[in-house]
C-alpha cells in the first residue's frame, strides 16, 4: 500500500501506469472485440486512409485492417517483450547470485564469461543468435533475453556480494542452513527489489529490441503482425501512405514511454536509498523557524555561546525534539565535554552550531549561537560558509567516511585551505605538509600524496584533525573523534588534541559517551539526556560528586578497570522517545529517587554552586561520593 | 576433565590478490600457531587491537573460516568442518553488530526457528515451547516474535542474537564484541544477562573485546593478542593490574580512566607493524621500551607462575604496580 502511495507521488509514473494499464487491458480483450480479421488480405482496398468506412485507422499494403493488426500486434509485442524480460531477469539473477554468493574462482569464471557476452554490440549478438537459430518470434525472444542476461547478472552479482558478507548470512550458516537454503531464504528476499527495479527499467528496451528484430524480418513471420513487422512492412510506403508507419510507430512510442516513466517511478519507490531521502538534497544550511525572541549571548568571556538552542526533526507529521533548549559556552583554550548516550541530542547540538543539520527534516526552532558576538542561527549562507572550516572546524567520528576516497589527502587539505584563503597552490601544499607534521604523521612530505585507504585508522583521524586545523580555527567541534580507534591510538590522538589546544588557544567542544576520555581531556563537562542538559560543571567535581541521579547512575554502569569480576550496575528501561517526552523530568521513569514534583511542570537547570548547575528538584548531596 | 575447547597449533594465513590460476600475490599471517585450552565453565577474555587476529580466531572456532594449520577439539572431539549443522550444535557465535546479524526481511520468529529446525529438527509445537523458554531466559516478550528486526533497539536486538545462539543448545558461545555497539547503560544490562545465562545453562564463553574494563569485569582468564600471537595469558584480576608483558602494560596505561591524568604512554608516531612486511623476532620489539638484541628471536609463550603465561624475553616484574 505504501508502495502504491509512493509511486503515485510521482505524477509522471502515475500517468505511465494509467497508460500501461489501458494498453494492457486493450491487449487482453483484443480477441473479444468486434474487429476485422487481422490477416485477411483484400488487395482491392489497399492503403485506405484513416477514418474511412469499415477501417478506422485505414488499411495496409495488402488491404488488411490496421486497427485490428495494431491491437493484435501490440498483444504479441507486449507478450514477447515481457517474456524476454522475465527470462533475462530469472537467468541473469540466478547467474549473478551464484557468482556473488560463492565468490572467488566461480565468480571470476562466470563474470569473465558475462564480460565476453557484453563485448559484442547487442544487435550484432542478437543477429548472430537469430542467424544460428533461424528467424521466428520464439528465436527473437531467445536472442533478446540472451542479450540482456549480462545486465541482470552484473547488477545482481554486485548486490549479492554485499549481502553475502552480512553477518546474518553467517548466522544462518551457524543455524545449520545449507547453501541452497541460504540463497533462497536469506539472499533472494533481499535481492528481489533490485531485480524488480532492473526489470522495470529494461522492459521497454526489450520490447523495442524485439520490434527491431521483427522490423528486420527476423522476428514475427508474415502474415502474423507484431509492431516491429508492421513497421517493417510499411517502410516501402513511408512517403505515399505515411499512416501505415505512423500507427505502429506511435504505439511503440506510447508503450515504451509509459513503461519507462513507470519503471523510473517503481525504481524510486523501491530503492531504499532514494526512499530514505538521498534524492531530497538537503539545504546548504539548516532551516530556521524561530518564533520566540532571540536570546542574547549569556557566557561573558565565551568565544562560542549557545543559548536556548532548540532543534527538531519533522518527519511524517511527527516532531522529534532532538535538542530541547541547550545552553553551553566555550572559552578560548577551554575544552568542554558534552556527554550523553545515543539519541540524547549531543551530535545534533554540535551540528546545529554551524547549521549542518540536514534540512529537511531538521529545523532550528529557537535559541541562538553566538560566535565572536555574531548570531549564527539564521545568518546568511555566505556568512556561514565563510566561518565553516575557517573559524569553526569539525572533526567527525569516522575519518574513513569524511575523507574523499578518490583524492589524495594532500589534494583535500589544499582544497580546504584554498576554499578560504586565496593562496597559491604551492604555498597551500607547503602548509599542508606542515599540518601533517603538526599532527605527527611520520614522513609528512611523502605521506601527503597517499590516498585515504592507504592510511591506518589512527593516521586517517590525524588527517581529519589536520584538516580541521587547516585554517587555524578558533573553535573545534569534535564529535566522538576517537570512538572508532584502538585504545593505544586513542591515547595518542587525545594527547595531540590536548597539546594543540594549549599551544594554540583552541576552544574545543568535545562530544563523547566515554567518561574516561572526558576526565582526561575536558575542563568542564555537560551531561545530556533526552535533548537537554541535566548537569554541568567542572569535570573533577562532577565525576567525583555527581549531583544528578542520571549522571551518577550512568557513571556506575561503566566498569572501572581494576575491579575484577563482578555484576555491573544498570539503569533499567530506556530513554524516552523525543517525539513523546513526559511532563517534568525525562529521567523520572528510570530514577529510583523519583518524587511527585519530578513529574510536574518544567524542571529548570538550577545553580548548585558557583560553577555547577543541575536539572533536578532533589539533587544528590554534593559531597556524596559517586556510587 | 576434558576441556571445553582445545586448540592445537591453530593458525590462519590469508592469500591476498588471488589470481585465476597460479599462486597468490602475497600471503598474510593473520594468526600465528596458537595452542590453548579453555576449561568447561570458564570465561576466557580475548583482548587486542584491530588487526590482532581476534576475529579471525573467532570465525575459525565456529567454522566460518577454515584453519590453515592445526586442529580444534570441542569437548574432546575434533571439529569436522564438513557438516555445519554438527558444528552449530556444539559452538555458537554472538555477533558484534546486533542489527546487521538479523535478516531485515524475516520476523524474529523465523530467525529464532532456523537453528531449532535445521540443527535439531524439532516439530512446530516443540519449537514454540523452546522459543518461549529461551525468550523468558533473556527477558524478551513473546509479542516481539512477529516483529521485524528494524523495530528493535540495539540492546533488544543483541538479546535476540543471544537468544538465537542459545537456541542451538551449544555449550560454548563465542561472544565477538557483543556490547561494543551498545550504550553503556544497556551494555551493563547485557553483560549481567550473559553472566546469568552462563550459570543457568552451564556455558563456556570466549569473550572478545577491545575494552579492557569490560573484559576484566566478565572474565576468569584473559589472553592478550598482539599481531596474531598471544603475548600474555593470565587471571583477569591480575593481568591489567600487574601486567607482565610490556604490551599488556601499554594497553592498560592507554585506557582512559576517570582520575588518571592524560599522558600518551608511548611515542606518538608508533603504529602496528605492516602485515605484508612482518617484522622479525618479537613483533612488539619496535614499540617496546625494554627491547634488546635478544628480542630478534621470537619469544615463546611460557609459564611464569600463578597461572600466567607470557611471551617475552624481558617480562615486567610482577611486584611492580
Amino acid at each position: 500500500m505504501s508502495f502504491l502511495r509512493l509511486l503515485a507521488r510521482n505524477r509522471l509514473a502515475l500517468a505511465g501506469l494509467v497508460v500501461m494499464a489501458c494498453v494492457c487491458l486493450l491487449a487482453l480483450v483484443t480477441p473479444l472485440l468486434p474487429l476485422a480479421a487481422p490477416d485477411i488480405t483484400d488487395t482491392g482496398n489497399r492503403f485506405r486512409p484513416p477514418f474511412s468506412e469499415g477501417a478506422l485507422l485505414g488499411t495496409d499494403h495488402l488491404g488488411r485492417d490496421l486497427l485490428s493488426r495494431l491491437l493484435w500486434g501490440t498483444r504479441l509485442s507486449l507478450a514477447v517483450g515481457l517474456a524476454a524480460a522475465v527470462t533475462a531477469a530469472v537467468l541473469g539473477a540466478a547467474i549473478g547470485i551464484v557468482a556473488g554468493f560463492y565468490g572467488g574462482r566461480t565468480d571470476n569464471l562466470i563474470m569473465r564469461g558475462v564480460d565476453m557476452l557484453m563485448a559484442f554490440p547487442y544487435i550484432l549478438l542478437a543477429l548472430a543468435i537469430v542467424a544460428a537459430l533461424g528467424p521466428g518470434l520464439m528465436n527473437a525472444l531467445i536472442a533478446v533475453a540472451a542479450v540482456n542476461i549480462p545486465f541482470f547478472a552484473r547488477n545482481i552479482r554486485g548486490v549479492t556480494v554485499g549481502i553475502a558478507h552480512k553477518e546474518f548470512v553467517d548466522a544462518a550458516r551457524l543455524s545449520g542452513m545449507s547453501d541452497l537454503r541460504i540463497v533462497l531464504t536469506e539472499i533472494l528476499p533481499n535481492v528481489v527489489p533490485v531485480i524488480v527495479i532492473a526489470m522495470s527499467t529494461t522492459v521497454g528496451w526489450m520490447i523495442l529490441e524485439t520490434a527491431g528484430l521483427s522490423f528486420l524480418g527476423l522476428g514475427s513471420q508474415p502474415p502474423v503482425a507484431d509492431l516491429g513487422s508492421m513497421l517493417g512492412e510499411a517502410r516501402a510506403a513511408l512517403i505515399t501512405s505515411p499512416h501505415t508507419s505512423v500507427v505502429p510507430g506511435a504505439m511503440i512510442l506510447v508503450i515504451v514511454m509509459a513503461i519507462n516513466l513507470l519503471g523510473d517511478g517503481v525504481r524510486d519507490a523501491l530503492d531504499p536509498r532514494l526512499k530514505s531521502g538521498a534524492l531530497n538534497r538537503p539545504l546548504p544550511a539548516t532551516q530556521v523557524a524561530r518564533d520566540a525572541p532571540v536570546p542574547a549571548a549569556q557566557g561573558g568571556a565565551a568565544l562560542l555561546s549557545i543559548d536556548g538552542l532548540k532543534t527538531e526533526f519533522r518527519v511524517k507529521g511527527r516532531v522529534y525534539r532532538a535538542v530541547g533548549g541547550v545552553d553551553l559556552d566555550v572559552r578560548p583554550g577551554e575544552c568542554l565535554g558534552l556527554v550523553g548516550e545515543s539519541g540524547s541530542g549531543k551530535s545534533v547540538t554540535a551540528l546545529s552550531v554551524m547549521g549542518l543539520v540536514a534540512s529537511p527534516p531538521g529545523v532550528i526552532t529557537g535559541g541562538s549561537v553566538h560566535f565572536d558576538g555574531q548570531d549564527l542561527i539564521g545568518a546568511r549562507y555566505e556568512t556561514l560558509r565563510r566561518i565553516r572550516g575557517d573559524r569553526v572546524a569539525y572533526i567527525f567520528q569516522d575519518p574513513q567516511a569524511t575523507l574523499h576516497p578518490l583524492y589524495t589527502i594532500g589534494t583535500q587539505l589544499v582544497e580546504a585551505i584554498r576554499a578560504h584563503h586565496a593562496v597559491p597552490r604551492a604555498e597551500a601544499r607547503a602548509r599542508a605538509v606542515d599540518l601533517l607534521g603538526a599532527v605527527r604523521i611520520p614522513n609528512a612530505a611523502a605521506r601527503i600524496d597517499s590516498y585515504p585507504h592507504e592510511l591506518s585508522g589512527g593516521m586517517r583521524q590525524r588527517v581529519g584533525i589536520a584538516m580541521a586545523l587547516a585554517n587555524d580555527p578558533d573553535v573545534i567541534i569534535a564529535d566522538e573523534p576517537t570512538t572508532a580507534l584502538d585504545v593505544t591510538v586513542q591515547a595518542q590522538i587525545l594527547a595531540l588534541l590536548d597539546e594543540l589546544r594549549r599551544a594554540r588557544g583552541l576552544a574545543i567542544l568535545f562530544i563523547t559517551h566515554d567518561f574516561g576520555v572526558v576526565a582526561q581531556l575536558c575542563d568542564r563537562v555537560a551531561v545530556m539526556y533526552a535533548g537537554r542538559i541535566v548537569e554541568t560543571g567542572p569535570t573533577d567535581a562532577i565525576l567525583s560528586r555527581p549531583a544528578h541521579p542520571y549522571t551518577a547512575r550512568l557513571m556506575a554502569c561503566v566498569p572501572a578497570p581494576g575491579g575484577g569480576r563482578r555484576r555491573l550496575a544498570t539503569i533499567p528501561g530506556l530513554p524516552p522517545s523525543v517525539d513523546d517526552l513526559p511532563a517534568g523530568c525525562a529521567f523520572a521513569g528510570r530514577c529510583d529517587l523519583v518524587q511527585d514534583t519530578c513529574r510536574r511542570g518544567e524542571i529548570t537547570l538550577d545553580p548548585l554552586t558557583a560553577d555547577r548547575a543541575v536539572r533536578c528538584p532533589t539533587p544528590l548531596r554534593a559531597g556524596a561520593p559517586a556510587s | 576433565m576434558t576441556p571445553a575447547l582445545r586448540l592445537t597449533d591453530l593458525s590462519k594465513t590469508f592469500d591476498l590478490g588471488k589470481r585465476l590460476i597460479g599462486p597468490p600475490r602475497a600471503r598474510v599471517r593473520a594468526l600465528q600457531p596458537l595452542t590453548l585450552e579453555v576449561p568447561s565453565g570458564e570465561t576466557l577474555g580475548i583482548v587486542g587491537e584491530s588487526g590482532c587476529g581476534k576475529s579471525t580466531l573467532a570465525r575459525m572456532l565456529v567454522g566460518l573460516l577454515e584453519p590453515s594449520t592445526g586442529r580444534i577439539e570441542i569437548e574432546g572431539a575434533p571439529l569436522d568442518r564438513a557438516d555445519p549443522a554438527a558444528f552449530g550444535r556444539r559452538i555458537q557465535y554472538v555477533f558484534q553488530d546486533p542489527i546487521s546479524s538479523l535478516n531485515p526481511r524475516k520476523t524474529i520468529r523465523q530467525i529464532m526457528e532456523a537453528p531449532l529446525r535445521h540443527l535439531h529438527g524439532m516439530t512446530r509445537a516443540a519449537r514454540a515451547a523452546r522459543i518461549a523458554e529461551i525468550f523468558a531466559a533473556v527477558n524478551l516478550r513473546d509479542a516481539f516474535l512477529d516483529r521485524y528486526p528494524h523495530e528493535f533497539s540495539g540492546g533488544q536486538a543483541q538479546r535476540i542474537g543471544i537468544a538465537r545462539a542459545l537456541a542451538a543448545e551449544a555449550r560454548i558461545l563465542i561472544l565477538d564484541e557483543p556490547v561494543s555497539a551498545l550504550d553503556v547503560s544497556v551494555q551493563a544490562q547485557v553483560l549481567n544477562l550473559l553472566a546469568d545465562l552462563k550459570t543457568q545453562f552451564g556455558l563456556t564463553y570466549l569473550f572478545i573485546s577491545h575494552d579492557l574494563a569490560v573484559v576484566e569485569a566478565v572474565s576468569d582468564r584473559v589472553a592478550v593478542l598482539y599481531f596474531g600471537s598471544v603475548v600474555e595469558l593470565g587471571p583477569a584480576e591480575r593481568i591489567f593490574a600487574r601486567p607482565r608483558h610490556p604490551y599488556t602494560r601499554l594497553l592498560a596505561d592507554s585506557a582512559p580512566v576517570v582520575g588518571r591524568r592524560l599522558a600518551a604512554p608511548e611515542g606518538r608516531e608508533t603504529e602496528l607493524p605492516d602485515p605484508l612486511n612482518p617484522p622479525t623476532g618479537c613483533a612488539f620489539r619496535a614499540r617496546c621500551p625494554r627491547a634488546s638484541a635478544l628480542c630478534a628471536t621470537v619469544p615463546a609463550l611460557r609459564p611464569d607462575g600463578d597461572g600466567t603465561e607470557v611471551a617475552c624475553h624481558h617480562p615486567l616484574d610482577p611486584e611492580q604496580g
